[in-house]
């Protein structure tokens, strides 16, 4: 059975289009074509809320040369708004590119559309989206995850084979995992931050989906590089990323135990116990370790989240971007445009970082917040000095739940309890399809060094190939 | 430090966000509900009380330059003048000069 071009990875993509055997605006069409169909009818998956328009200079050059792309909502592009999936930006277009989407344009590839996402990214399930949910491909009544749900759910669809998602708190592995493809948060630093809309400075990061290891590898060496529009872009050597499959020989993979609680589900459980078998099957040799302020990840997370969000979010307040609901007053003006714009999540948020910054809490809850994120950062440091050069845990603790299943604000940000750490703490981390439970696919987290993707994707290519099928079912 | 309906109303102000008062006993209840899970942090001591909050984030120098803009800011601005923006007026402006 002939394996449909654009199921075949991006390089042959790519490849097809510079020697001439295909047309980029022919890959653009069968993209487009799953898009429509992915997306027909009350249960269609809702992945994509604008769609690009054919290009009308064709690329015939590039390591993504016709390859389609979608990019989440928050990253701004030219040609496409930038809504954020909020009221308070609809129909906005940046009069700027975010460096990652022009690296991934002038790589050749062609955007398919933005993608639907949770409110400014606050979110784990695109419910929090103002357009409406996302559906996972794998069960239309489950959620794809968040907040770049729609981006992992276009890329399980097959739209693209690659596209951009952003993370501040697991938002790029959690919907990887729920959705079975790969995603990928680079080192904080090593990606531009440049035209990615804030929500928090500190965590914020673009990152990466692909339908297998070597596509995301291949999208995560294009968009990475210091950039000087961006004051927190790292000016590092490059790293390799696109290593392709080999043994994990001498690789010492600490297995870190607060990763795997009794209240771990159990099939989640029995799929990593799977993977840990094929990591040593590959040559590596698996130690238990701690991270011993694991636990406190999630309390520290939601107090520095919100906070640097009540500050960023700030700007948007009817005088210089999108919506303005005039009021009796400057006052009123910005009070009733932000009330209107913003959906129940967000100000929830702003509400709660603006508590905790406020006079009288600050110390018991942003300081104190932030000097245990230096405890769970010094927890990585420990582990990865003791000669353990990666990580590896489950991605969430469950499959994807039901859409409409959590109502409880906390109970939803536990859903990012084993992914919050990397972004406290900075470190490269990935999801990798394990297998499945009930056709729903479970994550398995690989984690490293701080810029140190070359082992973390190692790791990842090794388990794909032992895992081989297995992963798929 | 349970929070009340006077705190949601004096932060909503700090954050000029429009709370109608229906709303307001959800968003203190919830409020409540997440900041009793931040309770755990108080109990480390010792060791972090001597940890420098801002340490490990290194910051180059904010320098200043130019925004590579694709679209000119004479095309995306309502209208401009002498090289400045002329933005919709606001309704408590009635002194700020002329219609833009």
């Amino acid at each position: 059975m002939t394996v449909p071009l654009l199921d075949q990875g991006a390089a042959s993509i790519a490849a097809a289009v510079r020697e001439a055997r295909v047309a980029a605006v022919e890959v653009f069409g069968a993209a487009h074509g799953r898009l429509l169909e992915s997306h027909a009818g009350p249960d269609g998956i809702h992945a994509v809320l604008s769609t690009a328009e054919p290009p009308t200079v064709a690329p015939t050059s590039g390591p993504l040369a016709g390859v389609p792309v979608a990019i989440k909502d928050n990253i701004a592009t030219l040609t496409l708004p930038t809504s954020c999936g909020s009221r308070i930006l609809e129909h906005w277009v940046s009069p700027y590119e975010a460096t990652a989407a022009r690296k991934l344009r002038e790589a050749g590839a062609s955007l398919i559309g933005k993608t639907n996402m949770d409110e400014f990214a606050m979110g784990s399930s695109t419910e929090n989206s103002a357009y409406g949910p996302s559906r996972n491909p794998h069960d239309r009544t489950r959620a794809p995850g968040g907040s770049s749900g729609g981006s992992a759910a276009a890329v399980a669809a097959g739209i693209a084979p690659i596209a951009l998602g952003s993370e501040t708190g697991g938002s790029v592995r959690q919907p990887a995992a729920f959705c079975g493809v790969v995603g990928v948060k680079p080192t904080y630093g090593r990606v531009s931050r440049f035209g990615l809309v804030a929500f928090a400075s500190s965590l914020d990061g673009i990152g990466v989906f692909g339908r297998t290891v070597d596509d995301a590898a291949l999208a995560t060496e294009i968009v990475s590089g210091h950039d000087p529009h961006d004051a927190t872009s790292a000016a590092v050597e490059p790293a390799a990323m696109r290593i392709g499959p080999g043994t994990l020989d001498g690789l010492v993979i600490g297995v870190p135990r607060e990763y795997f609680p009794d209240s771990l589900d159990p099939s989640v459980r029995e799929r990593c116990d799977r993977a840990r078998e094929a990591l040593r099957a590959q040559g590596a040799t698996l130690r238990d370790v701690s991270l011993p302020h694991t636990d406190l990840a999630i309390p520290v997370y939601y107090i520095i989240a919100p906070a640097e969000c009540s500050a960023n979010l700030a700007r948007f307040d009817g005088v210089r971007y999108g919506m303005r609901i005039e009021g009796d007053g400057i006052r009123a003006m910005y009070e009733a445009t932000r009330a209107a714009g913003f959906g129940a999540e967000v100000t929830r948020r702003i509400l709660l970082g603006t508590y905790v910054l406020s006079a009288g809490y600050y110390d018991a809850y942003y300081r104190k917040a932030q000097q245990v994120r230096e405890l769970i950062r010094s927890d990585f440091d420990a582990v990865f000095a003791s000669g353990v050069q990666a990580l590896f845990t489950p991605t969430t603790p469950t499959p994807a739940f039901a859409l409409g299943a959590i109502s409880d604000p906390y109970e939803m940000y536990l859903s990012d309890i084993f992914t919050v750490t990397a972004n406290l703490a900075g470190v490269p981390a990935m999801s990798v399809p394990i297998g499945r439970v009930g056709g729903l696919p479970v994550g398995g987290q690989i984690l490293a060094r701080h810029f140190d993707e070359t082992t973390m994707f190692r790791v990842a290519y090794a388990l794909e190939e032992a895992l081989g099928a297995e992963a798929a079912r | 430090m349970a929070v009340t309906p006077d705190d949601v109303r004096h932060v909503a102000g700090l954050a000029r966000l429009g709370i109608p008062e229906d709303a307001l006993a959800r968003y203190v209840e919830q409020l409540n509900g997440i900041l009793s899970h931040m309770e755990v942090l108080q109990r480390v001591k010792g060791e972090a009380e001597a940890t420098p909050p801002d340490a490990g984030m290194a910051l180059r120098e904010d320098r200043v330059a130019p925004v590579p803009l694709a679209i000119a800011r004479e095309r995306f601005a309502p209208r401009m003048r002498d090289g400045f923006f002329l933005v919709p007026r606001l309704a408590t402006h009635e002194d700020a000069g002329e219609e833009p």
